[in-house]
């Protein structure tokens, strides 16, 4: 599909037959104190552009030439140059999910094996055409279960759950009339299941964990799923990592009805932060209730194998304000990207991505434990992301760092003043041990 | 034909009255306008409802359509079997494709329903205003 800028001509047509003089005429209703000019420079040839913007992307710091162990929801893992090949291709390059589904067997084909993927690193049966991102896939996996629910109105969430992801499911909520009760972390930094089961109740619809958890702990998915279960609520696992399904029990085996969260690692480059990748799966018995879009398999009318969107008439363009969900489009190219790179790395591949990055974590965790002053501050297991207590300012600590190309970590400042020395410190296969050395050495004050 | 025992909704659904109790389904008409349905969503017993309230859902392979009740009470009865076997509305609406029976909260709502018909010739109209 092209998309070609109108020209002097096109617009002076429609123009004059709507009766305007110019293009400055359709916004004569905004008070000329508040309109702006467009504030540009003069036109530049393009080595200039090229000289010019070069300037302005050097002064970001990039992954490739740091030694990189940010995380905090977003993960940098290798993305193979094959899957960005494929992605270009120009049959391919749409966001859009297709409104006649049935001319896009291809698309349709992606989507399926997307979504049969997700179910298999989730361990559920039904998952959807992928979502925005973790934040807005929690939400609707709330929303879900508040419909399922038929209702009740309370969402038990757990403090371990990213905080951008709660401050979002906050906002949507804030006006639906539901409550959200959050409840905090023990000593070993996983949420604290007393607390967990006392925080539900029979006005329960959802209790919603996250694992590993934005400090890196790994949870037990079964903790909240009998919380809820004893209460007749639904269990929703929230990941934020998604490597790590390939190496930890699946939320489906641990008794989650719905899991939701961000896929961005399994194949998405990380993009400054977006575009990202949600995905949401659950169990057949609450399929009908599953936002947004549904690729399924079927036969033609001669018996050969076709996919189609299936269940569509839960949805926006036909049910219009009774629709299952406002998310109509998906997150289409990012979920082809993710299924070519899961195709290519298989269930092999994939297990030794989660286990290089669990590996080279233990490693720079046991490491930084053994700096003075330095502190690992809560005991639980972790897969590639970790907690860590600074003796000073962690934001202050790691502008240090930065200074000398290492990007050390994420301070928790960003999120929570409360714990100005803790940061997290993400590790991936893409970091070597020299690089993991290199952060050791400069957090003990040593030349590297 | 739509018999001549029940009461009609312009939304479609019809009542049938048994001293207190009213069961409640949707018109033949109706079953054919939605083709083949594919799943229905039912209250549980207990549920009470006004006149005009939606009790739930009924999916055909083309529309999604809420139910509602022409008159108020609360839900006695669910039709389990509609629910596994929703084709039945399709092959019985006015019978063992029933939706739910309500203990009437009133007997005043049931007179200003249509007759069949009052129904016929509304759904006539309806045909004709399209």
């Amino acid at each position: 599909m092209k998309f070609l800028p109108t020209s002097d001509a096109e617009r002076a047509a429609m123009l004059s037959s709507i009766g305007a003089r110019s293009i400055d005429d359709l916004f004569a209703a905004v008070p000329a104190a508040v309109r702006r000019g467009p504030d540009l420079p003069p036109p530049m040839s393009e080595i200039e552009i090229r000289r010019f913007v070069g300037g302005m992307a050097s002064k970001n710091a990039n992954a490739r030439d740091t030694a990189f162990f940010l995380g905090a929801g977003v993960y940098n893992h290798y993305v193979s140059s094959i899957a960005d090949q494929m992605l270009y291709r120009a049959e391919w390059l749409t966001s859009y999910t297709p409104y006649q589904p049935e001319v896009s067997q291809g698309t349709l084909q992606n989507i399926f094996e997307f979504q049969t993927h997700i179910c298999l690193l989730t361990g559920l049966e039904v998952a959807n055409a992928s979502l925005y991102e973790g934040a807005s896939a929690l939400v609707e996996a709330l929303l879900m279960a508040e419909r399922l629910s038929r209702g009740k109105t309370r969402a038990v969430l757990s403090a371990g759950i990213h905080p951008e992801y709660r401050e979002t499911v906050w906002t949507y909520f804030s006006n639906l009339g539901l409550e959200i009760v959050e409840v905090g972390l023990g000593k070993d930094g996983a949420t604290d299941a007393n607390a967990l089961a006392a925080a539900v109740d029979e006005r329960t619809f959802a209790v919603a964990v996250q694992s590993p958890n934005f400090y890196g702990i790994v949870e037990d998915w079964n903790s909240g799923s009998a919380a809820a279960k004893a209460k007749g609520a639904l269990s929703v696992a929230v990941v934020a990592e998604a490597a790590s399904l390939a190496l930890l029990a699946p939320p489906g085996e641990g008794g989650a009805d719905i899991a939701c969260g961000e896929a961005q690692s399994l194949g998405v480059p990380m993009h400054n932060g977006g575009p990202l990748l949600g995905f949401l799966s659950c169990r057949t018995e609450h399929q009908r209730q599953i936002p947004g879009r549904l690729a399924g398999q079927t036969k033609d009318a001669e018996g050969r194998r076709a996919f189609c969107l299936t269940l569509s008439t839960r949805e926006q363009h036909i049910r219009r304000e009774k629709a299952t969900s406002n998310i109509c489009t998906n997150q289409g190219l990012m979920a082809l990207a993710s299924n070519i790179h899961m195709s290519l790395l298989g269930k092999e591949g994939l297990r030794e991505v989660a286990l290089q990055s669990h590996a080279k974590a233990q490693y720079l965790k046991g490491e930084i434990a053994k700096v003075p002053g330095y502190r690992i501050p809560y005991t639980g297991p972790t897969f590639n992301e970790f907690l860590v207590e600074a003796p000073e300012d962690a934001a202050a600590l790691l502008a240090r760092l930065a200074a000398q190309g290492i990007l050390g970590g994420v301070a928790l400042s960003r999120f929570d003043v409360k714990d100005r020395r803790r940061f997290l410190v993400a590790v991936t296969e893409m970091n070597e041990r020299a690089e993991m050395d290199r952060l050791v050495a400069a957090l003990a004050g040593r030349p590297a | 034909m739509n018999p001549e025992d029940l009461r009609y909704a312009d939304s479609h659904e019809w009542v049938r009255v048994d001293g207190d109790v009213g069961t409640i389904g949707i018109t033949d008409h109706a079953q054919k306008q939605l083709g083949e349905i594919v799943y229905l969503e039912l209250p549980e017993v207990g549920h009470m409802y006004d006149a005009g309230d939606e009790f739930g859902t009924v999916e055909s392979v083309k529309a999604v359509s809420e139910l509602n009740t022409p008159v108020s009470g609360e839900v006695v009865a669910v039709n389990k079997g509609a629910v596994g076997e929703p084709g039945i509305i399709n092959d019985d609406p006015f019978g063992d494709g029933w939706l739910i029976k309500l203990k009437l909260s009133t007997d005043v709502e049931i007179g200003k329903l249509m007759s069949a018909e009052a129904y016929a010739e509304y759904v006539l109209e309806e045909e004709q205003g399209k």
